[in-house]
């Protein structure tokens, strides 16, 4: 990646710089709230990153990604519930049970293409969510309180805004650095190259559904954590983070920051929440304008903003 | 027969009511390049797709190398040393000309579970896939993204991602299709230069080519075999001047 | 054993009025290969128009047929506004696009209507329950639903397999490019079939209002109840789509009667009735799955491609 002085290069590293120092604006502006929205911007951004990586890299068009926000929270509030504290416990069970399901969904949606594939992928989110909201130990349809933060035993303290935000970011970091090795290496490159012509990959010696199917997991792993990360956020999880517009909504904030760029999915995400955040300020009824704004984004827009900078260089 | 590297016997094919290979028995010596010649709808495109796996037939068998390879998936085949190239151009569009070659050459070398390193900068496989590309005259186009090379260099293209799996076989299906005089004898020059070196079987339109490269030809009509032998033979026999060459002269090339 | 009876029938009721709803939606995509999301809205919309009009005029069927001619109008503006515009591309733009409407539409409603719902009250010939066998009562409006899809399915059966128009239509969900080289105006016939679709949704809306619920939101729930019944049934077939509509309805009102006693019997009474429901919703998305893994084109798929 060699530093170039455009458009891309530029926002991107504003937005890097704007989300290491918010913390810092926010203790001198006295200013509470834009930290706890960033914090979820942060996390949804995470969430967007790991879809991207099926969708733009994979050329995956899965319509159940939220279903990982949930099994990552649930498998915090549910060890929470159960009086399990510890985040070296609870977190890597997040990680665990996402993965886990990330594979035998993976593996029986797998065998289907285009609208089919986004069709099962969404029936089996419903599923989740379905299974969530039937179990009543864990609040079913009210969803699951979470009283007590999961303990690190000193290393961080989640009750800290402020240090909970880095976690976060760093989470963020972390996921963008591996995305961007993965998108590098012999994996990424058969990847998407499965995605650019299945058939030539397929003569040439790659078994396309093994590896998308491995992608599928990494992607849904790393979604399961943006899901504990969620839950500890809003000390709560229940079924409705699962709902299949939950999905729509992480889908428009990958294509809108434009599909197999690194830091896409990041400001797509960060232009989504910001404008239903302020939307919804100035009107209650802010989903009348955000929805034609969707669908003439999709019709006039291509590959999102990332591509529209892109074009800047040129233009 | 006995040195038969690919060895297809009484195969068949249908397609709901259509017949598209009827029957079909066919060998190919090794180190031998084999054409396969006959009108258009006479099933070459599927015999070729039945023998690298994009197609699984009804009945009948498939040796490749002493292997039943029948039922064995694509990817399975390549393994083996099968190699192909598509008749309708399929390569990765959006990628450059080197990355389509070394992802050939990555394929036959070692898995592809590797997460962290980067694979542009593996000298070997970077190395194998300029190889290729100077092997077909590609070798000044290597970075250049595929849907900008004209029709031309994307056949020759096609032929560097097969070679670059170092294949036993090399199966080419209308490799010159498409392609201008000079490239086509370009072409034709680079396939006498493989011949030496790889057996190929090689489905082609372009008589001048067929005749002035093959070994023995087989001609196909209906899905079926009428005739298998060497060119001149081919030339001579009356049933498939009647059923194909027509009455027209074919030039020979000695 | 009269509960048996009872409950069959709603799953048949339900089923139909399922078919309704897939019948078009998978018209519409497998003639003009459009994946529409927002097709749960105009099932919403046909509800709340019937709610509306049936107030205004004080009739029922008056307001009815209002409903069904507004819910065709508005899907006839939608089609020619904004969605033929997405014809011919990516499916995954379609899914967003549409999505927006959904979006949109909620809002809209809830900005006209209000965030409550409304009702749509039935007249009192319709409450009569009605002997269909001896000693079997069954609701009179219930089976009017019955009867009326069973109708409307007829139809459609006659249009598609017996006029030109239905000659198109087939032609089209098998060989959409076909259609395009005979020199059939293509824009009026999607139009027409986009407005079929829409009035089988809000068909469908309204004669469920009455005895389920008129509400923002009603539409994405039962949408996907509708893609899992044409994927089951194959997509741009209508005869899937009936048999799927009917095993579909029938799975899931069996479901709901029958699972919460089943669970009483492993699990307290509130564990059993929050786990109910789900449990029926869980096993329609099971059986697609199932379906998809063992034949991904459908148990009835219309095209070969």
């Amino acid at each position: 990646m060699t530093a170039q002085l455009n458009a891309r290069s530029i926002v991107v590293a504003l937005v890097v710089a704007g989300l290491a120092l918010l913390p810092l604006y926010s203790s001198i502006s006295g200013n509470v709230f834009v930290l706890t929205l960033f914090t979820r911007i942060v996390i949804f951004a995470l969430a967007a990153v790991s879809l991207n990586l099926i969708m733009g890299y994979g050329g995956m068009m899965s319509f159940g990604h939220a279903a990982y926000l949930g099994i990552g929270g649930y498998a915090v509030g549910i060890l929470a519930f159960e009086g399990i504290g510890s985040g070296f416990i609870q977190w890597p069970v997040a990680l665990a049970a996402s993965a886990l399901f990330a594979l035998v969904i993976g593996a029986l949606s797998l065998r289907t293409r285009g609208v089919y594939f986004i069709m099962i992928t969404l029936a089996f989110a419903q599923m989740a969510y379905y299974v969530a909201s039937g179990l009543a130990r864990y609040g079913g349809d009210d969803g699951l309180t979470i009283y007590k933060r999961s303990d690190f035993a000193g290393l961080v303290n989640l009750s800290s805004r402020v240090q909970f935000y880095y976690v976060c970011l760093g989470c963020l970091f972390a996921g963008i650095y591996l995305v961007w090795r993965i998108v590098n290496s012999r994996f990424g490159l058969v990847v998407q190259g499965v995605r650019s012509n299945e058939q030539r990959m397929q003569a040439i010696g790659f078994h396309a559904n093994r590896y998308r199917l491995v992608c599928f997991v990494i992607a849904g792993t790393m979604c399961g954590l943006a899901g504990a990360l969620l839950a500890t956020n809003t000390d709560f999880v229940s079924p409705s983070i699962m709902y299949w517009t939950r999905s729509g909504d992480l889908m428009v904030m990958v294509i809108l920051g434009g599909m197999g760029s690194l830091f896409g999915p990041v400001i797509g995400t960060i232009v989504f929440l910001v404008l239903e955040e302020s939307l919804s300020q100035i009107t209650e009824f802010w989903a009348l304008i955000m929805g034609p704004l969707l669908l003439l984004i999709v019709l006039f827009g291509h590959g999102g903003i990332d591509g529209w900078l892109g074009r800047l260089r040129r233009g | 027969m006995a040195d038969a590297l690919l060895s297809v016997k009484n195969l068949c094919r249908r397609f709901g009511g259509i017949v598209a290979t009827d029957d079909l028995s066919l060998d190919v010596v090794r180190g031998e390049l084999h054409a396969i010649i006959g009108p258009n709808g006479a099933g070459k495109t599927t015999l070729i797709s039945q023998l690298t796996g994009q197609l699984l037939p009804n009945t009948g068998t498939i040796h490749f190398a002493d292997q039943d390879v029948t039922r064995l998936p694509a990817y399975r085949r390549s393994a083996l040393g099968l190699a192909r190239s598509f008749q309708i151009t399929s390569l990765l569009k959006d990628f450059s000309a080197i990355d389509n070659v070394a992802l050939a050459a990555q394929a036959h070398d070692g898995h592809s579970f590797r997460f962290w390193g980067k694979a542009r900068a593996e000298p070997h496989l970077r190395k194998a896939a300029m190889a290729a590309l100077e092997r077909v005259g590609l070798g000044q186009r290597a970075d250049t993204v595929v849907s900008e090379l004209s029709h031309g260099e994307q056949r020759e293209l096609e032929l560097a991602v097969a070679l670059a799996a170092k294949p036993q076989m090399l199966v080419l299906d209308e490799p010159m299709a498409g392609l201008g005089v000079t490239e086509s004898a370009r072409m034709v020059k680079l396939l006498q230069e493989l011949q030496r070196e790889v057996t190929i079987v090689l489905v082609e339109h372009d008589m001048d080519a067929v005749f002035a490269l093959a070994d023995r030809i087989t001609v196909l009509v209906y899905g079926r075999v009428i005739a298998c032998d060497v060119p001149a033979a081919i030339r001579q026999n009356a049933e498939v001047r009647r059923a194909y060459l027509g009455d027209q002269q074919v030039a020979t090339h000695g | 054993m009269l509960l048996v009876v009872e409950q069959l029938l709603n799953g048949l009721q339900f089923g139909l009025l399922l078919f309704l709803l897939a019948a078009g939606l998978t018209l519409v995509f497998g003639i003009m290969d459009f994946v529409n999301l927002a097709h749960g809205s105009l099932y919403m919309m046909g509800a709340y128009f019937a709610s509306t009009f049936a107030a205004w005029t004080g009739s029922f069927i008056v307001g009815v047929v209002l409903a069904l001619g507004a819910t065709l109008l508005l899907g006839v503006v939608l089609e020619f506004v904004a969605l033929r515009h997405l014809y011919g591309r990516d499916h995954l733009d379609q899914v967003l696009a549409t999505f927006g409407l959904i979006l949109f539409f909620n809002d809209a409603v809830r900005l006209i209507w209000g965030p409550a719902g409304l009702s749509l009250p039935l007249p009192s010939w319709l409450t009569v329950p009605v002997q269909i066998v001896p000693g079997v009562f069954y609701p009179s409006y219930r089976l009017a639903i019955i009867v009326v899809s069973l109708a409307v399915a007829a139809m459609l059966y006659l249009v598609v397999m017996r006029t030109r128009i239905g000659m198109l239509i087939r032609a089209g969900a098998s060989n959409r490019e076909m259609i395009g080289a005979l020199g059939i105006n293509i824009k009026l016939l999607f139009t027409l079939v986009f407005g079929l679709g829409a009035a089988l949704a809000g068909l469908a809306g309204l004669m469920q209002a009455p005895i389920l619920t008129v509400q923002i939101g009603m539409g994405e729930n039962i949408l996907i109840l509708a893609f899992v019944i044409i994927v089951i049934g194959g997509i741009g077939s209508i005869r899937g789509a009936f048999l799927a509509a009917i095993f579909v309805g029938m799975i899931d009102t069996l479901g709901r009667a029958y699972a919460p006693d089943l669970l009483r019997h492993i699990l307290s009474p509130t564990a059993a009735s929050t786990a109910a429901p789900a449990l029926s919703s869980m096993l329609i998305y099971l059986l697609m799955a199932i379906v998809l893994v063992v034949r991904p084109e459908g148990l009835f798929p219309a095209s070969k491609r």
